[in-house]
Order: structure tokens, then C-alpha cells, then sequence
């Protein structure tokens, strides 16, 4: 490959006019350094799909330490260290650290054998101690405490002697969130890694002994049928058929406001209260559901903004009543996953090869529950709490004035939150303004600002030089990132979106584009979505689309197993088709090759 | 052996008296897979025909004394032979016999095509007598007769004749069966291969096709379109529509096949709907079910309002047995055409398909297979082998 063929070099990235000062929201060790031009980095449009604001450079900061942690000091794994992380212009970029010496991947090997082998043994009962931990790391974190800084403490922290003030809870508080966040983030990598590198074997096996397979094939063999993420949508469909069934279903039509229809079934009764009541228990924890995949800290769950549930349930609710409530044809989803399993089986040639088929299969089904339903209790319901309790904490500095707005906390770096707090703790103590008032507005109005002017730059897929050979299975696995997908990003197709196959067919239709599953009220019947990700919480979507394409995901995201269930085609990963696709275009989806083609 | 100097396609098995090509057309018929009606001219035939021109076999013992060596000796020798078969008149029998086969494809004036079908096992030699041994669009009686007799020719071919001295074969073993099957008129036709001819992969079937007919790809003259489609989802995995300029059609009225310029709104339109894609997957699988290996199959698919007479067999219509696993998904196919008159178009597309040949394939068989992974004590260990390489 020549040089002119190539990526730039991390080195060669210019400020984007407007917003030279991006380095002043992000950490010193996130910076490229001259070095890191001889690496191969790719950006991580996956998970960090938009310019990061400061807060939220916890979302790679954490979990970066978390994998890396996992798998080079915990597990051992042989070949791979951790992930380093670059942010440039608002963007992440990573690149894999392998362990290549012959005879470090041998000494790394006697450690992880038994260590993996040992979570592999015991996955269920290990799975089981994992969601009690997680619960009570949820538990802890809806009950941190934001100190209320009242002019005086209460009569009981002098009665029973406690001597610590309001003040001391500010800061230490706000560090017990960020600590919980990060306890997260190692369990949830404690499994996880474990969990892929099942998946990674299996798909290697499937692609060598059929070298045509596609990975959504693969994965239709491995997929589960009963995971939580359809639960939420679930809840819906069984409330819609109750207001149905208590007949307050009048109150359930297209443009409602959530607030308005929860205060109109007070008004209904013995009726209303039991639907509120099968409501209120349907929210927690299914309603924890994020919009996004928990690395904003704009993604907010149902029950941050119940705009989302409420739109969705007109047409539930219309179902309901016509008695065609879809319902998801589970025999057959199984019986299907066993006739693709069997049918490959079936073609291996030798009985040593399909025992091994066997093998892999099985692993890869015993640890499916975790690797979907791990993201529900981490991303989701932990994540959306935490961002919350973050928030809690912004609407405090806004009453001090060390901010104008909550949400404005999110401009911070979490040092300069720490930062903040300690201000407004010696503030509260002295009896006078804290200082912050004059030090953080105009930081964060220009934070604001470049955030707005970064959303437009147009992230190069990579940088640095390109690898001869890109074999790590855990980067094709987690962000598809292949041989292939790197000639295509160095040609890039005029008229042609390209992205990973995640449901087979071939559709043409009129795009919708929708950046937030709020505006999930403007699509029309059989109209294509076009999104940046969905979540669980999308789910009430696809009864009325007909195909879907997103920005981010693999073969296994969300949106790739929610459209091979309702049997429409599906591109998932193609980095920018919100960008290059506008509502009201006839596009053509090929979900089996992957493309998406605007036609007019 | 039973003597017979022609069998009815339904009839011909022993690959001994009907050559390869007959016996798997036979098989094809037998298995409920729609061929174009035939007969075969057997190997009896072929040895009664050879005892008219070379009655002692002098001349074929003196092909078998040539020096494996001088081709130029065995060149001028076997084109010598060539013009006796060509040109001897047939057995009044043999003749009568192939005439009152043909009388039956239609008539006096029906277009048919003749091809050579070897009767010895080795593929190589098969192939060489293959080389020029299929002659479409034949029509009347005596050009049948002709054409035959050049089909025999073709085992005298000089690379044919080389090959089996440098072998060291024997003559008096050669013997050719000549299969003569009524034309189809396809609207579209190719080539397919049950496991990918690029890959090797058994999980898909591999589909080339053209307008018209196949011999525009068998030929070179055009690029073919080409399709994948896996066995087991039904998907359409692959996909390459190229511009087919050149478009090989049966001569109106007349003898042979007629070159033009493809039409310039189908030149670059994919010559397969979806649903004819997986009716010929699907065709394709019932074959290699049978044949227990995968194949190599010479297809064609008839026009939508072609009455089925032109392709008419003995066997049973194939759509009447649907395989639900290639039974498509209707969300994974594109906006169906409009065609009010076949309302389920899957079916349509498994009446109208048509087999000209199938066989064995040969590149991937032949090559040793490596088992991919073998069972270890622990499905655990996989991983550990995983990662316990260097990536």
C-alpha cells in the first residue's frame, strides 16, 4: 500500500476552525502523542458516535481501564494487553495492544487457562452472584446522597454526636458515584471478554469450515431467544392490552403527553389506579431502558422521559383493541435457530468436526444470556442512574451559581467537578459565594460551542499506518473492524452506504431519519428507519418499519437481532448514514450485502 | 446391456450404454427434476455403426499401434478415421432407429440438440471428447444423423487420440452414446455448482446465468450474472449483475444458434428474479441430495407463459414437493413485481426450470479436505487455543 493510499497520521490532524481550544475538555493522557503515528488507530464510531462532552469522557476513561484491566492483568489473556485510547476533535480513537513475543504469550498462557477455564466451568452460578452484585450496585447508587447544604445541619448530627458536616458528604459523595460507575464497569468487563472470546471461536470455526457464512448467520445459530432486552417492549404491549381490558384505553391517543395521560387516569377509578398501579410496577426496573447504549449522558431512559413509552403505546393500545397485539412467534424463533444449527451441522464432514461444532455451539449458548442481558444492568439501568445522580449533583451547582443549568454539569471534566464541589463546600462553610460563578460559565459556554462546531467534522475511520494483517478476533467481533472494512473506509462509494449485513433481503423505501427515539412520533407506517444506534428502548419501532440502517453496530447489536426476529432487512454500521441519508429519500437496503443506496 | 440402439431418456441408466451425460439426464428424469424430453443413441448403436465402417477393426488397431510420441503421425491418422465416421453411411437400422427417435421430439422439423455423452469413466478423457461435442438448435431428420456421426467423430479428436496413447488405452474399449433432447427456448440460462466453485463452501449454491441461451456463457462470449444463495437461510448472499452485450438464441426457422447484440434494456438487468434464484437452489440441492455429492449443473429457465410442453418429462412437478428450507422468507424478498397472472411467483419459477446436464464436481472433491477443528476435553479449551496463539 502507498503512502498517499493511506490513512493520515494522528499527527497530521488539524484543529477544527472554531474549536482549537477541544484539548481543554479532554485529560493530558488522552492526547495523541509523536509516537502514536506508527500505530494503527481506529475511531470508535460504535460507542462514541458524536463529539464527547467533558463529563462523559468518563464513559472511555473508566471502561477502558475496566477491559484493560481484564484481560491483560485479571484473566491474562495471552495475546492481548489493554486498549489505549486517543480523543482528538471530540473523537475516540483506539488501538489494541498485542503481546507478540512467542514466549510471553506462552508464560501469559499458564495464567489464563485455568483462569477462564475456571469462570467457563461455573458460568451459570457465577452469572447468578453477578446479578446480585450488580443489583447492589444499582441499590447504592440510587441511594447516594447529594448533601442538601441547608443553612443548618439537623438536630441528629449533633445529638448523636456524627461532628461530620453536609459539606464533607459533597465531595466524597460525588467521588463514591464516580468509584460506583467504575465497579460497574470492571464487572461488567469480568464476564464480558470471556463471553466474546466464546463467540470469537465459534465464528472463526463457522467461517473456516464455510467460508461463505455470513456473521448474522452465525449469530442467528447463537442467538437466545429469551433475553431481557425484548422485555420493555413486552411490558408495553401487555399494558396496552390492559388499558384495553380495564377500558381506559380512550386515554392512549397519537400526541399525547405522558403527564396529561397519567393525570387523567387518576380521574378513572378503581380502573385507573389499577392500571397506574401495573404501570408504576412495569417501570422498575423494565423503564430503566436507555434511548441510547449509555455512553452519553443524553441518553436517557423511559423513565427519565416517558415521551418515548407514551408514544409507542397509541398504536399498542390500537392493536389491542383489534385483538392483533403482535406477539413474538418465539416457538418458531427457536425452531428456526435449531433448522440453520443443524442444517450447517449437517454439512461438516467428518464427526470429529461437528463434535467440535457441538462444543463451540453450546459455549457460545451458555454465555448468550450474559453477553445480551449484561447490557441492561450496566448500560442501562446502572448507567442511566448514574448520569442521573451526576445530574443531582449539576443541579446543586446551578442553585450555588457555580453553573447556570444542571445539564451543564456534563461540560466538566469530573476533576473539575471534584473541583467545583470543594469550592462550593468552602463556600457553604465560610458564608460566602463560591468563586466557581465567575470561573465556569464562560468555560462551559465555549465548551458548548465547539461541541456544536466538532459535531461536524468528518472523522477519518483511521489513522496511522495500515496493519499488513488485522487478525485480532476481538476487534472484528466487537466493532467489525476487518481487512475489508478497512479497504472500504480507504474507498469510500459515492452513492453508496456501506456497513455490516445484519438481516437478510432487500427492501426499497422512504427514510426516516431519526437521531433520538423521542421523535419515534413522526414515523409513518412502512417507512425505512435511518438512526444513529438503537437500544432495547426502540423496540416499539420496528412494528412499523420496514427495514433499518444505523450508524453503529455489529452483527449482534440490538438493532441486527431485533430485525432478523421481525424478518426485515437490516445495514447496521455504517458510520455515517444519518449523515448522508435524509428523511423522505427512496433508498434501496441490501441486507444482504450490507449497502444502502439512495435512489432520489 | 440390452442391445437397444436407442433408449428413451426416462429409460437410460447404465452409463455403460447411455454414456455419463445420458445416465445422469436419466437420473435427473427419474428424480422428479424436469429435462427436456429425449432418447439416447447407445453405445450399441456406436459398435454397430463402427463394425459398418472398420469391419475388422484394422484401422482401429492401427490408431492403437501409433507412437505415443509423433503427433503428427497420430494428427494426419485420426483425422483420416474422423472423415470415415463422419462420412459413412449408418446402419439401416441405427438410422431407422435414431429417425423414429426423433419423429417423436415433434415432428419433422423440431429443433434438438445433440451432444456427446462418453461412456468411459475417466474425466479427462471425457473432457477431451467433449471439447466441441454439442450441437445446438440441430433440426430435420438427416442433420440429426449427421451430427451424431460427428459426435463420434469427436472421440477421434487429436488430443483425444494422443491422450489414450500416451495412456497406453486400449481402442476397442472407446465407445460413445449420443443424447438428443428436444431444445428449450429459455428465457435464461447458465450454469450452477451446489458448493462455491471460489470457495469451496458447501453451504451455498453457486449460480452464472445469461439471457438466452447457455451456450453464451459456456462460451465465453458473455459475463456472466452471478448469484449466491446459501442452502441452509435461503439468503441471497452474492450478488454481481454485469452487462451481458451478446445474446445466443435459437435460429427462427432454421438450424443453429443466431448471435445478436442483447437488447440494451436487458444488458445490464439481472436475467434471475429472486424466486428463480432459490427454484434453481432449490432444484439444484435435490440433484446433489441424490447424487450424494455436490454438482455441477447446466440449467435453463422457460418463459413465464411458456406452455410446459417444450420441456415436458415423465416427471413429476417438482413444485408439488416444496423443501421448507429453501422455502423464502416473503419479508427478505424485494418489492415483488407486479404480475397479476402468477400469483405465487416461487411456484411459477420452480414450473419453468429445466436441467440440461448435471455432474459431479470435480476441483474441490478432489482436494484433500483438512478437518477444521477437532473436539477437545473442555469446549473451554477452544478458547484457550484461541488465544493462545499469536493473533
Amino acid at each position: 500500500m502507498t503512502e498517499q493510499q493511506g490513512f493520515p497520521l494522528p499527527s497530521q490532524i488539524a484543529d477544527v476552525p472554531g474549536a482549537e481550544n477541544w484539548r481543554s475538555m479532554y485529560q493530558y493522557f488522552t492526547r495523541f502523542q509523536p509516537d502514536d503515528d506508527q500505530r494503527f488507530w481506529f475511531y470508535n464510531s460504535m460507542h462514541f458516535p458524536e463529539p464527547v462532552p467533558a463529563f462523559d469522557t468518563v464513559t472511555s476513561e473508566i471502561p477502558y481501564q475496566a477491559i484493560g484491566a481484564n484481560t491483560a492483568r485479571l484473566f491474562v489473556f495471552p495475546t492481548t494487553l489493554g486498549i489505549e485510547h486517543r480523543i482528538v476533535n471530540g473523537r475516540v480513537y483506539i488501538t489494541a495492544n498485542p503481546v507478540l513475543d512467542p514466549a510471553e504469550i506462552g508464560r501469559r498462557a499458564e495464567v489464563f487457562g485455568p483462569r477462564a477455564g475456571y469462570y467457563y466451568e461455573h458460568w451459570d452460578s457465577l452469572y447468578e452472584g453477578w446479578k446480585e452484585r450488580m443489583r447492589g450496585l444499582i441499590a447504592e447508587i440510587e441511594a447516594v446522597e447529594v448533601p442538601p447544604l441547608s443553612e443548618w445541619e439537623n438536630d441528629d448530627v449533633v445529638f448523636e454526636s456524627r461532628g461530620v458536616a453536609q459539606n464533607h458528604y459533597l465531595v466524597e459523595n460525588f467521588n463514591k458515584s464516580l468509584a460506583l460507575y467504575s465497579k460497574m464497569w470492571h464487572h461488567h468487563t469480568e464476564m464480558l471478554m470471556l463471553g466474546y472470546g466464546a463467540y470469537v471461536v465459534f465464528f472463526q470455526f463457522c467461517t473456516q469450515a464455510f467460508p461463505e457464512i455470513s456473521d448474522q448467520t452465525v449469530a442467528r445459530m447463537v442467538a437466545g431467544i429469551d433475553v431481557i432486552m425484548y422485555r420493555p417492549d413486552d411490558e408495553l404491549r401487555r399494558l396496552a392490552q390492559l388499558a384495553v381490558d380495564l377500558g381506559v384505553d380512550d386515554l392512549f391517543v397519537e400526541g399525547n403527553v405522558a403527564a396529561d395521560v397519567l393525570a387523567a387516569l387518576e380521574t378513572r377509578g378503581e380502573a385507573g389506579a389499577k392500571w397506574l398501579e401495573a404501570f408504576d410496577k412495569a417501570r422498575d426496573p423494565w423503564f430503566h431502558v436507555s434511548s441510547g447504549d449509555g455512553f452519553y449522558h443524553h441518553h436517557l431512559s423511559w423513565n427519565d422521559d416517558l415521551t418515548v413509552p407514551f408514544t409507542a403505546l397509541p398504536g399498542y393500545v390500537a392493536s389491542a383493541r383489534a385483538g392483533k397485539m403482535p406477539v413474538r412467534p418465539t416457538e418458531q424463533l427457536i425452531a428456526e435457530r435449531e433448522r440453520i444449527a443443524t442444517g450447517y451441522r449437517d454439512l461438516l464432514t467428518s464427526d470429529d468436526e461437528r463434535a467440535a461444532f457441538d462444543q463451540m455451539l453450546g459455549l457460545c449458548r451458555l454465555v448468550f444470556p450474559f453477553v445480551e442481558d449484561h447490557k441492561f444492568y450496566c448500560e442501562h439501568w446502572f448507567t442511566t442512574r448514574f448520569f442521573q445522580k451526576i445530574k443531582e449533583f449539576g443541579a446543586l451547582l446551578a442553585r450555588f451559581g457555580v453553573i447556570a443549568e444542571a445539564d451543564d454539569v456534563f461540560h466538566l471534566h469530573h476533576t473539575e467537578i471534584d473541583a467545583a464541589l470543594s469550592d462550593v463546600a468552602l463556600a457553604w462553610a465560610a458564608g460566602s459565594p463560591p468563586l466557581g460563578g465567575a470561573h465556569f460559565p464562560p468555560i462551559i459556554a465555549e465548551r458548548k460551542r465547539m461541541i456544536k462546531v466538532l459535531r461536524d467534522w468528518s472523522a477519518p475511520p483511521a489513522l496511522g499506518p495500515v496493519p499488513e494483517a488485522l487478525n485480532d478476533p476481538a476487534v472484528r467481533m466487537l466493532w467489525g473492524v476487518t481487512q475489508e472494512r478497512i479497504e472500504a473506509w480507504l474507498n469510500p462509494s459515492e452513492d453508496e452506504v456501506v456497513g455490516v449485513a445484519a438481516s437478510a433481503g432487500v427492501v426499497e423505501g422512504i427514510a426516516r431519519v431519526l437521531q433520538d427515539v423521542a421523535e419515534i412520533g413522526d414515523l409513518r407506517e412502512g417507512e425505512i428507519l435511518v438512526c444513529p444506534v438503537t437500544a432495547p428502548s426502540w423496540a416499539p419501532v420496528f412494528a412499523k418499519i420496514k427495514a433499518a440502517v444505523s450508524d453503529i453496530g455489529g452483527s449482534m447489536s440490538h438493532a441486527a437481532i431485533v430485525a432478523r426476529e421481525y424478518g426485515m432487512p437490516a445495514v447496521v454500521g455504517t458510520g455515517d448514514a444519518t449523515k448522508r441519508i435524509r428523511t423522505g429519500d427512496r433508498i434501496r437496503v441490501d441486507g444482504d450485502r450490507g449497502t444502502v443506496r439512495v435512489l432520489s | 446391456m440390452s442391445g437397444s440402439l436407442v433408449v428413451s431418456l426416462a429409460d437410460a441408466s447404465s452409463a455403460a450404454e447411455v454414456g455419463g451425460k445420458g445416465a445422469s439426464l436419466g437420473d435427473l428424469a427419474r428424480i422428479g427434476v424436469r429435462v427436456p424430453p429425449g432418447f439416447v443413441v447407445t453405445a450399441g448403436a456406436f459398435a454397430e455403426s463402427m463394425a459398418a465402417i472398420d469391419g475388422g477393426g484394422t484401422f482401429r488397431a492401427a490408431i492403437e499401434a501409433l507412437p505415443a510420441g509423433d503427433l503428427a503421425l497420430i494428427g494426419r491418422t485420426a483425422a483420416d478415421f474422423r472423415s470415415r465416421v463422419v462420412s459413412a453411411p449408418l446402419p439401416p437400422a441405427v438410422a431407422a432407429a435414431i429417425e423414429a427417435g426423433y419423429a417423436e421430439l415433434g415432428g419433422p422439423a423440431a429443433d434438438v440438440a445433440v451432444r456427446s455423452s462418453a461412456t468411459v469413466e475417466d474425466s479427462a478423457e471425457a473432457s477431451f471428447a467433449g471439447l466441441q461435442d454439442t450441437y445446438l438448435g440441430v433440426c430435420g431428420a438427416s442433420s440429426v444423423l449427421d451430427h451424431v456421426r460427428r459426435c463420434w467423430a469427436s472421440l477421434y479428436n487429436d488430443e483425444s487420440v494422443a491422450y489414450r496413447r500416451r495412456l497406453g488405452m486400449p481402442e476397442t474399449g472407446v465407445a460413445m452414446a449420443v443424447v438428443v433432447q428436444r431444445m428449450v427456448r429459455p428465457r435464461a440460462a447458465g450454469v450452477m455448482f451446489t458448493r462455491s466453485p471460489v470457495t469451496g463452501d458447501r453451504s451455498v449454491v453457486a449460480i452464472e446465468g445469461t439471457w438466452g441461451l447457455g451456450s453464451a456463457l459456456v462460451s465465453g462470449d458473455v459475463t456472466p450474472d452471478s448469484f449466491v444463495i446459501s442452502k441452509i437461510t435461503g439468503e441471497i448472499t452474492g450478488r454481481r449483475v454485469s452487462p451481458k452485450a451478446r445474446l445466443h438464441s435459437l435460429t427462427p426457422n432454421g438450424p443453429g444458434v443466431t448471435v445478436t447484440d442483447t437488447p440494451a434494456d436487458l444488458r445490464e438487468a439481472p436475467c434471475l428474479t429472486d424466486d428463480e434464484i432459490r427454484a434453481l437452489a432449490d432444484a439444484g440441492r435435490r440433484v446433489e441430495a441424490h447424487q450424494g455429492a455436490p454438482q455441477d449443473i447446466e440449467w435453463a429457465i422457460l418463459e413465464e407463459d411458456a406452455s410446459p410442453d417444450p420441456a415436458a418429462s415423465a416427471a413429476p412437478d417438482p413444485a408439488a414437493s416444496p423443501d421448507p428450507a429453501a422455502s423464502p422468507d416473503p419479508a427478505a424478498s424485494p418489492d415483488p413485481p407486479a404480475s397479476p397472472a402468477s400469483p405465487d411467483p416461487a411456484a411459477s419459477a420452480a414450473k419453468r426450470i429445466v436441467l440440461l446436464q448435471s455432474r459431479p464436481e470435480t476441483v474441490w472433491a478432489a482436494r484433500a479436505a483438512t478437518p477444521v477443528a477437532a473436539p477437545k476435553p473442555h469446549a473451554a479449551d477452544h478458547v484457550l487455543g484461541l488465544f493462545g496463539k499469536p493473533l
